[in-house]
Formats: C-alpha cells, structure tokens, sequence
C-alpha cells in the first residue's frame, strides 16, 4: 500500500465535504455534487481507500448528522436500525444483545475499539465487501434496506442489495436511511461466527450466520443460513436451512446442514486460505453457528 | 481553494482552524493545532498510534475528517498529564519500561484511558483486545499489558 504519495494525497486534501441535516439535504447535495459526490459513515473504509488511491471523492456528504440515520430504535415491531450509528452504539444496547444476539456479534467483531467507534452497518453494507461481517446476519434476519433518492424512498431486501464485489443496488445519487428487521418470533434466534487467522483484526476467511425458531418440543420450525467471504457476495444457503427445519438439531441434521455448505460454497484460493479449505470451514462453522442459535433459541420458549 | 472554518473543543479548551475539507483530523492536529503528541503510524486505521477521543469515544485521527469535528469534543494525549505531573497511566508505563521509541505511547495512553474510564478493573484478556488496534514494534506488548493493569489497580486505589 503506498504510504506517502504526494499526488494522491493533495487529491484528498482538495476535496469538498457538507454535512446535511435531513434526508432531503442530503439528497439535493448529492445530486449536486454528481458522479464525484461520495457518501461519508464512518470513513473506515472510504477515507483507506481515499488515502491509498482506490477512489477519490470530490465531494464528501457526511451522514452523521441527519437524525434519522442516526436512531436506533427497538420496538414491539422490530429494529430500525440508522445507517450510520456506530458500532460500539449497537453492541453496548443490551436490547440489541438480547434481541438480535448474532447480528450483534457481528457488529461487534468489526476491527478495533478504534474502528468501532466509527464503523457502521451501512458503511459494511453499503462497501461491498464479500467478506463484510454483518451481512450473513442481515440476510437471516430477512432485513430490509430503506434507500433515498431523489425519485423517493425504496425497499430493498438486504439479500438483494449487494450485487458483487464493491457493488450494490444503489443508484447514483441514492443512499441507505436505514436498516429494518422484523421483531423475533417466540422461540427464535440467531448466531454469527466467523473464522480469521488471529484472534482479532482481521478479514473473515469465511463467515456464518444462522437464524432458528424453535417450538416448544425443540423442533426446528424455521431456519435461515448465510455465508460470508465463500462467493463474490454473501450467500443464502437454502440447503442448509432445509436441512435445518423438522429436524432437533440433531448431530445427523447439523451435518446434513454441514455438506450443504460446503456444497453452496464457491471460494476462491487466496493468502487466506485455499478454496478447499473455505468449504469445509465452511461446513464447520455453518454447524457450530446453529448449535449456538439453537441453545439460545431453547432459552426462548 | 475556499478553507473551511472549525471551531471545536480540544482538551477542554475552545480551538478555532481553517483547513482543507479532505484534511485529516490527525494532520490537523499535528499541523494546524501544534498538537504533535498524537502520531501517525499508518494513516490506515490499522496501528492506533493516532488515537484521541472524539465525542467520549475512542477513535483513529487518521480516519476522521478535520470538518467532522464541528461542534465536537476532543481530548488528545495532551490533555492526559496535569501540567508537569504524569497520569498515573504515563507514570506506570515509565515504571514497566512499557516504551521504547515511543512512537505508539500517546496511542496507548489515551486508549488505556478510554479503557479504564469504562472498566475500572479489567481482565488481562478484555485489555488486550481493548488494545488490539494499538500496534507496537519494540516492547513485544507484555510490559505495556502489566502497565496497564498496574495503573488499573492504582487508579482503584489497590496499589
Ligand atoms: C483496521 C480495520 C479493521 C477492519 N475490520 C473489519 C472487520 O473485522 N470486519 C468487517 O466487516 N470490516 C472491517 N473493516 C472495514 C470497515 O471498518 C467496515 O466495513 C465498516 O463497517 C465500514 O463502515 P463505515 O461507516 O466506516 O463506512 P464508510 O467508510 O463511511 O463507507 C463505506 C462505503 O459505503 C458507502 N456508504 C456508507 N454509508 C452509506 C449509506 N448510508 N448509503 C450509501 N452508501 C454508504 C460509502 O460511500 C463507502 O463507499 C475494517 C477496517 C479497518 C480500517
Ligand atoms: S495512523 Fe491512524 S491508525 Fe495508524
Ligand atoms: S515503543 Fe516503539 S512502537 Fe511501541
């Protein structure tokens, strides 16, 4: 990564930035500032790519400072969760740990204390990244992305909101308001676990979230497992869910579970691991993942 | 190039710039305040040397934008010492010989607040991953770790 180059870094001091107040502030100011225009979270990974020459924003629109991007509220109805309320905002809120215990963890596990500060689900979301730790979760909690434009507000489920690496459904000039997921039903409940060489700060090698409801005999009802960093964006895998629901958790189940990630899995070989390697880690962690939604789900009824 | 005007609190004391609008919090500091105690390690939010707090949280200054900081608190490794006389977090890093270059210290004196204005008594594991996004080339991380905790159990009034 090119530390110091003078070009580059002039480039980023001569840039604009505007921090709206509203939806529709921010809307106008993206228009404005047409295809150079970026939107601005927390920075953690716009302001690396600015600094190492990957983009170069001309004009910054900070989203911070639009109250309705910054709310997290929790209702009888659900989450609304603001696009740009940082990481450390969402895992510190004992609801958000009681109510959404995965998704939660995967907020938690993004970078640093530092990074947490900053970092926000929309920014995770909205990046790219095969690898994002929050997805999974979002996918299993069927959430929807709620995006502005100047055409107006539009729905968006977050399964389909990533398109590849680096892309999204979002036009120019569109920007997510924020995140919405449905309340959990009696007996549900989800789990995030991802794999990295350390033990902290680092890209997920492969990442698994699941989401069970379970009936009172311990029957899983339904089920919903995603993947993280084995394919150019995260993945449901209806095979594992499948497997998943009419079963007890049962080892037979969990396995079946298993292969079918494996099978869903298409990696790639990198310094991280081989393509070969994701896929069972794959599997493992896909298992590991809906043990621990089942134990919390059991808690639930 | 228009400049654009910020008033912000640093260390408890109002502080007016003019900066770049893509000017980084950190080359502010540095550059534009005199506030030369906060680092760069990186520039990439991976080494915690430039951390300061931002609004009560523990951020990287290489990640934030100078405008971001509007209205906004600081408090930076300047702030940490009364006048001549060494937080009691400074002092035990001096004690353990938790530094060597130097250059990560600021980065570790202000996250180790953060740390301990939150957890006044924690573990040696919630400390190290507390500290995970401060990185540190000399010392090998075991004195600056004892450091920490003996400042901990001093600042409960134990040591
Ligand atoms: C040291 C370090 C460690 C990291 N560790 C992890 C990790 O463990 N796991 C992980 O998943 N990520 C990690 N990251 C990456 C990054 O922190 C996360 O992806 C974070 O969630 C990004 O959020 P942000 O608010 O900082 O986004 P920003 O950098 O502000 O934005 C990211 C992108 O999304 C766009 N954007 C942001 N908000 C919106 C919105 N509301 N609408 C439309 N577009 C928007 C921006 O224009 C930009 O293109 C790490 C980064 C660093 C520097
Ligand atoms: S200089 Fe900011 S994290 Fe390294
Ligand atoms: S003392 Fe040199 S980097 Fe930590």
């Amino acid at each position: 990564m090119p530390l110091e180059n003078e070009g580059e870094d002039w480039r980023m001091l001569d840039a604009q930035y505007i921090s709206p107040r509203s939806v529709a502030e921010a809307v106008e100011a993206l228009k404005g500032g047409g295809k150079d225009a970026m939107v601005l979270a927390g920075g953690t990974d716009l302001l690396v790519q600015a600094r190492t020459g990957l983009r170069d924003p001309r004009l910054y629109v900070d989203l911070k400072r639009i109250p309705d991007l910054m709310a997290l509220d929790i209702s009888s109805k659900g989450l609304h969760l603001g696009a740009s309320v940082p990481a450390a905002q969402i895992f510190e809120n004992e609801d958000m740990k009681a109510l959404y215990p995965g998704l939660t963890e995967a907020v938690d596990l993004i970078g640093s204390t530092q990074i947490q500060g900053r970092a926000t689900v929309g920014g995770n979301l909205c990046n790219g990244s095969p690898a994002a730790d929050t997805v999974p979760s979002l996918l299993v909690l069927e959430a929807i992305c709620v995006i502005a434009g100047s055409e107006g507000e539009r729905r968006v489920p977050a399964s389909e909101f990533t398109t590849g690496p680096g892309e999204t459904v979002l036009r120019p000039g569109e920007f997510l308001v924020r995140i919405e997921i449905p309340a959990p039903s009696k007996g549900a409940a989800d789990a995030y676990l991802r794999f990295i060489p350390r033990t902290e700060m680092d890209i997920a090698v492969v990442g698994a979230a699941v989401s069970l409801t379970l009936d009172s005999s311990g029957c899983c009802e339904a089920a919903s497992v995603a993947l993280g960093a084995v394919a150019p964006t995260a993945i449901l895998v209806e095979g594992a869910a499948s497997a998943l629901i009419g079963s007890t958790l049962d080892e037979a189940a969990l396995e079946r579970a298993g292969s079918a990630a494996y099978e869903a899995a298409q990696p790639i070989d990198d310094k991280r691991g081989t393509a070969e390697y994701r896929r069972r880690v794959a599997s493992v962690l896909t298992q590991r993942s809906a043990r621990m939604a089942a134990e919390r789900a059991r808690g639930r009824n | 190039m228009a400049k654009t005007h910020v008033i912000t609190e640093v260390n408890g004391e109002e502080a007016e710039f003019l900066c770049e609008p893509g000017q980084t919090l950190l080359e502010t500091l540095r550059d534009e305040l005199n506030l030369t105690g906060t680092k760069e390690g990186c520039g990439t939010g991976d080494c915690g040397a430039c951390s300061v707090m931002l609004d009560g949280r523990l951020v990287c200054s290489c990640l934030v934008l100078s405008p971001e900081v509007d209205g906004r608190k600081l408090e930076t490794i300047e702030g940490v010492a009364d006048g001549e006389k060494l937080h009691p977090i400074q002092q035990k890093f001096l004690e353990h010989a938790a530094l060597q270059c130097g250059v990560c210290t600021p980065g570790f004196v202000v996250a180790t607040k953060a740390l301990l204005e939150k957890n006044p008594d924690p573990t040696e594991e919630e400390t190290r991953y507390w500290l995970a996004g401060n990185l540190c080339r000399c010392t090998g991380y075991d004195k600056i770790i004892r450091a920490v905790l003996d400042a901990a159990a001093e600042l409960r009034g134990e040591a």
